[in-house]
């Protein structure tokens, strides 16, 4: 009988001092180490621990959806989250849009040479714990490591499936003149926290990103309202790019009441000294619902009913229109466009 | 939220919109211009056209610092942060300024140069000092609002002895290009469209008068206006409640045939403006003989370069750069709007080559621009809606 083999002593990662170095990405022992004693020790499920280059699970009876969502915001840290937990939420609000119910998140990550491990650390508990919470598990992923430079610390891909429970059919070509328009909550704070973190623009705020995974919300909605024609999450580009998206591909027009909208006062400040429009505005954890007139009154209280739609509103209508113009009433009781975010939003000179 | 909000109310805005109907006289037109881009983007965003009697027709003037700003310039800053080692900086709206070629600063920063945007004069100057191996370019422009700032920063590093550090100048200066307008041969403007043919073109019947530029150059050198040119002026502030209450009292003034400079913006404009600001900009600037407006052209006496004693911090002088003027795309009708003889509809690549994503006139660039805003916020009053 033979002696068993000594195994070589590993000395453990560094995750007070160390950083993400190129072999952290070449497939050898140092990549190996870093995925067991990071990603899959934070992570930790059934799945996950077989080790294999791929997950292998059974979905139940339905409509599968699919979703992937890329994440690359600087900063890493921000007020009310981080790209950990926004990288989660994202996926699992993509396939949550559809009425899906969202079953398993893969994650794929492109780290910096360089990238402190005590940050990296930060990120993956953050996913952790959003996923955790959110009840869906991240079951593979990828790891790869670019030269200093190449990237912005880390870039976060996750890919979700979900399941259509039977009787629902949203799509954003299915809204239809006569429709009530609903947001679940104050528009623009995500953007805005992120703003006030970037290093030349000295300002301060209380507001925190409203980062936050939204099924329950929806199978929340969806237990009031089977039938909501339309739904999206207004992440980048805003409330305004988002219901441009939705008219169009559904061919109606809209018309907004200005004064409906939910904006928090700190958001709506700092939009004015910044030259920005608070309808332009990215939101991480707000969505957009279009109904059937009829059926906005108990909508609404079905969203006002759950935390993440405390704040909910009816904000305006779907209109006929071949042109799909967004238009809105505004406060001072005129009329205009509220149109496709042109470039990046710029700020004003004067 | 406050001390905002107060000028914003619907219910103020529709007793000023009933005080308009009940005094706009029968059968009278009324051409008004707002000269600043601020008041446009104000008139756009709160749909206030839907506001006015219909006989008020307002014409946008060219107050929008960065749709002014001639192609030959930017080519000049796109030149510098293309071929030199250096990093330029400048507010948002003006990286998206299409120079030569549709070459706009954010497109060079696409192709290898360091072009970074910012919010105001210090930050440039924060750059400077954070990297002193690094020279930095600030690219100013604006009218006299944004000049004090840029004065401010050249005092600063001159103070400081900072050596990598210049400013590319392009500040201009209201009070020439109003009248440049009133003595331009193709002003009073022909842009009502439903005017008989062969009939005379309606007069300019007055100025709504800028607003931030105000606070710093106070109501005095608007005077001209009234007394030379016997048309009203009235300053007024950027609110949608400002702006209306100025309509209203320029046609007050019309109704009883005066010809004044009146002041709406009392709470931030006195007549003598900040004198502290104009001294600063009368310490680091001096008039150029003659500056080229996008649109109007050479207009002499309407801009600032920097003076001799601070040369070091003059990037024209600095990098020798040179000048070339270089004339607009053909079909582009950006001149005639920015002196408010055509209406942005008028033009032919309006919304369809020219638009917000694509600009190829400078009014399509800014939202402050006389297209652009009308794109953005009023090209539905264009189409008649079919129903299906």
């Amino acid at each position: 009988m033979s002696k068993a083999v000594k195994p070589g002593y590993v000395r453990p990662l560094d995750l007070r001092h160390g950083r993400i170095e190129m072999i952290h990405g070449s497939g050898g022992r140092a990549m190996a180490q870093l995925v067991n004693e990071l990603f899959v020790a934070a992570f930790d499920n059934d799945i996950l621990r077989q080790l294999n280059d791929q997950a292998c699970f059974t979905l139940s009876p339905g409509r599968v959806v699919m979703a992937t969502d890329s994440h690359v915001v600087s900063p890493l840290f921000f007020p009310g989250g981080d790209i950990g937990c926004l990288s989660v939420h994202g996926t699992i609000n993509d396939l949550a849009m559809s009425g899906a119910r969202p079953i398993y998140l893969a994650a794929s990550f492109i780290l910096e040479e360089g990238l402190a491990l005590a940050e990296l650390k930060r990120v993956v508990d953050s996913m952790a714990r959003a996923s955790r919470e959110a009840g869906v598990p991240i079951v593979t992923g990828d790891t790869k490591v670019v030269e200093r430079g190449k990237g912005d610390g880390i870039f976060i891909t996750t890919t979700g499936v979900g399941v259509v429970p039977d009787g629902i059919d949203i799509s954003g070509a299915h809204a239809r003149p006569g429709d009530s328009i609903l947001v679940s909550g104050t528009i623009g704070d995500h953007g805005v926290a992120v703003m006030s973190m970037r290093e030349n623009l000295g300002f301060q705020t209380e507001i925190a990103s409203d980062t936050a995974a939204l099924h329950e919300l929806v199978a929340h909605m969806l237990a009031a309202v089977p039938g909501i024609h339309a739904m999206r999450d207004p992440t980048r580009g805003g409330l305004a790019t988002t219901l441009n998206e939705i008219a169009t591909q559904s061919g109606v027009g809209m018309l907004l009441e200005e004064s409906r909208i939910p904006i928090a006062p700190q958001v709506e400040a700092a939009c004015e000294f910044l030259g920005l429009d608070p309808l332009y505005v990215a939101n991480e954890g707000k969505l957009i619902a279009i109904c059937p007139a009829d059926k906005a009154a108990p909508l609404l209280d079905a969203m006002r009913a759950h935390p993440l739609g405390a704040a909910a509103a009816l904000i305006g209508q779907v209109t006929e229109d071949r042109n799909c113009f967004v238009q809105m009433r505004t406060r001072l009781g005129g009329r205009r466009i509220v149109d496709w975010l042109t470039g990046e939003q710029l700020p004003r000179i004067c | 939220m406050r001390y905002v909000d107060e000028f914003r109310d619907g219910q103020l805005a529709a007793g000023i919109a009933a005080a308009m109907a009940r005094e706009a006289l029968p059968g009278r037109q009324y051409h008004f211009m707002e000269f600043c881009g601020g008041h446009t983007h104000a008139i756009s965003r709160y749909g206030l056209t839907e506001l006015l009697p219909a006989t008020v027709r307002m014409i946008h003037g060219p107050g929008c610092p960065v749709c002014v700003l001639p192609i030959g310039r930017v080519d000049v800053a796109v030149r510098l942060a293309l071929e030199k080692p250096v990093t330029l900086c400048t507010y948002g709206d003006a990286l998206r300024v299409p120079g030569s070629g549709g070459m706009s600063l954010l497109r060079a920063k696409a192709r290898g140069a360091d072009v970074k945007m910012i919010y105001s004069a210090a930050d440039a100057l924060a750059l400077a000092r954070a990297d002193p191996a690094r020279e930095v370019v600030f690219l100013a422009l604006g009218f006299e609002t944004t000049t004090p700032a840029t004065a401010v920063v050249i005092r600063e590093a001159a103070a400081a002895g900072i050596g990598n550090f210049s400013v590319l100048c392009n500040h201009v200066l209201t009070p020439p290009a109003m009248a440049a307008i009133l003595e331009s041969p193709t002003s009073p403007p022909p842009v009502d469209v439903q005017r008989p043919a062969g009939a005379p073109p309606p007069v300019l019947d007055g100025f709504v008068g800028p607003a931030h530029v105000s606070t710093v150059i106070g109501t005095r050198p608007y005077e001209f206006v009234a007394t030379r040119h016997g048309k009203p002026v009235v300053i007024a502030g950027f609110e949608p409640l400002d702006l209306l209450q100025a309509v209203l009292m320029l046609m007050r003034q019309v109704n009883t045939n005066r010809a004044e400079v009146e002041n709406e913006f009392v709470r931030a404009v006195g007549r003598e403006g900040n004198l502290k600001a104009q001294a600063l900009m009368r310490e680091i600037f001096e008039v150029r003989d003659s500056f080229e407006w996008r649109g109007l052209g050479e207009i002499p006496a309407s801009a600032l370069r920097i003076r001799a004693h601070y040369r070091q911090y003059d990037a024209e002088a600095r990098y020798a750069t040179a000048y070339r003027p270089v004339p607009d795309n053909k079909a582009c009708e950006c001149g005639e709007i920015l002196r408010g003889a055509k209406a942005p509809q008028d033009c032919a690549i309006f919304g369809t080559l020219c638009t917000p994503d694509n600009p190829i006139g400078a009014c399509m660039v800014s939202s402050e621009g006389a297209c652009a805003a009308h794109y953005t916020y009023g090209r539905f009053k264009d189409i008649t809606v079919v129903s299906a």
